[in-house]
């Protein structure tokens, strides 16, 4: 009785800090230790669960040995693995990281449900559907999380999408809700029958998933990460445990309003980015850029900047994949040495998700005060002496402006090409994720500096430093 | 059920109702720079299914029952650590300019 109750304090005390935690995030200054609360209160809860071994329900009591030390092995396991894996991965891969932890807390969430529809007679039909609503919901996001890793990670590259996809998704996720309430009305406890219900669910989730594009993947890793909450919010239920419901309710709205900002950030709906098969669109004929494209060399274009007055750079994800940042923010110190007033303009969806690249920036050592959001930025632009983009191609295009048949007319974009000057690093001709022809490489104001980022830097920083060293050795 | 709580329908819809407010007042003073750490510190916070994926195991009667117990509480306990070194590693990245205390160490 009084373990109950420790437990149920603790529990109290865990949502508490969870929430504040999350609260804490609001701003950079204290986010640290938002996220250090929050751990702290996830070591409390897990410690306090522990207690449950002293209090296990008595047909349990014959195992509860062996299903201690398996506890505690599980623990390890998981734990060490992906605290193993954390710690190693590069932020440009941080995204499907998230996605694969993702899936991983759906996978408990429906392992949850599992053996609550397996379990000896829990009695009320209602918790039991409730644990197949939850057990459904995590399978889905398991499974569609993997598929989103995949892609990210690039070793899934095609969309894959065939014929009737759309009828098939919704015969899968019918049969998968049929299957689930047979569980409890037709044949209780069937553990063939449950497996078939947990088999339809993945199934739907990996056919949802495949036919989504590589660049819409942010968006839907948001969207599981909100129905991951939703089902260990409703396992909160099944399990009588208010912290997991209060947790997994937060995480499941904050989610889905996240997910709502990113698609809104790109200019897509989120029913459209689920269903619309983005990327199928970018073959239509584009309207031909007039002009040339018009090379500069790497050490001209440093030079210009080093006497400019005022220098906007807008990165993208080409940067972070030529590991450059470092580079890019050695030249920015060696501008803002000579006087040179510098500011970074990142686009919401610059990177593989909303921030990713203010993180890859800051992982480089950049000042996030030095780091200005779209609508802060923007206006700037038509003061600037030059604007650097680098790795950067859909967020700069004007024809999200102008061009109603482009597809991504409408979206927010970068203002670079008001700049007086536009230099843009390159590695060659090709397009950018949506496929599509960029209107500003074509510009009078706008010149290419070809190569590999990381090559060009390295030529600008020198340009500079030799500039400076000259009047020296004179 | 050990806890002597019992939370009835309407207890429940009040709850979530609750949370799904909060989560969402909490998230939406979030400025943009900040999403995709928020986004890798929300699937922290739902880390905590391995509490629940804990109780679930140390329940067990079957085999099968153990079996899926022990893979939850794996997926589980990865979820939240995974989850925390993840966000605490890009949040510590995070400086303002005036604050220049040497580079950073890598």
């Amino acid at each position: 009785m009084n373990l109950g109750w420790l437990v149920a304090l603790v529990d109290v005390v865990v949502a508490f800090l969870l929430i504040f935690g999350l609260k804490q995030m609001a701003s950079p200054v204290t986010a640290r230790s938002g996220i250090g609360l929050a751990g702290a209160g996830m070591l409390a809860a897990v410690l306090a669960a522990l207690l449950y071994v002293l209090d296990v329900a008595p047909d349990a009591q014959p195992h509860v040995t062996a299903n201690a030390i398996l506890a505690a092995l599980a623990l390890a396991l998981g734990l060490g693995w992906a605290w193993w894996a954390g710690s190693r991965v590069p932020m440009t891969a941080m995204p499907q990281m998230v996605a694969i932890y993702n899936g991983m807390g759906g996978g408990a969430a429906a392992a949850i449900a599992a053996t609550e529809l397996l379990g000896a007679g829990q009695g009320a039909s209602t918790r039991l559907a409730i644990a197949v609503v939850g057990g459904l919901i995590g399978s889905v996001s398991l499974s569609g999380s993997v598929v989103a890793w995949a892609k990210l990670d690039e070793r899934l590259k095609r969309p894959c999408r065939i014929k009737g996809q759309q009828m098939l998704n919704a015969l899968v996720m019918l049969a998968a809700i049929v299957l689930g309430f047979s569980t409890i009305l037709v044949m209780p406890r069937s553990p063939g029958l449950a497996a078939l219900f947990f088999f339809a669910a993945l199934l739907f989730g990996v056919l949802m998933t495949l036919p989504i594009g590589g660049a819409d993947m942010p968006v839907v890793i948001s969207l599981y990460n909100a129905c991951t909450g939703v089902a260990v919010g409703l396992d909160g239920y099944v399990l009588q445990n208010p912290a997991l419901m209060v947790a997994g309710t937060i995480v499941g709205s904050a989610g889905t309003l996240l997910t709502v900002l990113m698609a809104r950030a790109m200019n897509r709906s989120v029913r459209n980015v689920l269903f619309a098969n983005f990327g199928a669109t970018g073959s239509a004929a584009q309207a031909g850029a007039v002009g040339a494209l018009k090379p500069a060399e790497a050490s001209d274009a440093a030079i210009f900047m080093r006497y400019a007055r005022k220098v906007i750079v807008a990165p993208g994800y080409g940067l972070a994949v030529a590991q450059a940042q470092h580079k890019l923010y050695e030249l920015v110190k060696l501008l803002q040495a000579a006087g040179v007033e510098v500011k970074f303009a990142v686009h919401p969806v610059a990177g593989r998700m909303p921030g990713h690249m203010d993180v890859l920036l800051a992982e480089a050592g950049v000042p996030y005060d030095l780091i200005f959001e779209l609508d802060d930025i923007n206006d700037e632009f038509d003061d600037a002496d030059v604007a650097l983009v680098i790795g950067a191609n859909d967020v700069v295009n004007p024809a999200a402006r102008v061009d109603r048949s482009s597809p991504i007319y409408g979206m927010p974009i970068l203002n670079v090409d008001h700049a007086h000057q536009v230099y843009v690093i390159k590695r060659g001709q090709g397009r950018g994720y949506s496929g599509i022809e960029n209107a500003l490489f074509y510009a009078p104001n706008c010149a290419m500096v070809y190569g590999d980022a990381q090559a060009v830097l390295v030529k600008m920083i020198q340009a500079i430093k030799d500039l400076t060293a000259e009047p020296q050795a004179a | 059920m050990t806890l002597q709580l019992t939370i009835t329908g309407f207890v429940a819809i009040y709850i979530f109702m609750l949370a799904a407010f909060t989560g969402y007042e909490v998230i939406s003073r979030v400025p943009a720079i900040l999403h995709t750490p928020l986004m890798s510190g929300s699937n922290f916070v739902h880390g905590i299914v391995v509490v629940g994926a804990l109780y679930a195991l140390l329940n067990a009667t079957s085999l099968t029952e153990q079996i899926i117990g022990f893979v939850g509480v794996v997926l589980g306990a990865a979820n939240a650590a995974g989850g925390y070194v993840v966000t605490i590693r890009m949040l510590e990245m995070f400086k303002v300019s005036h604050s220049r205390t040497g580079e950073k160490v890598t």
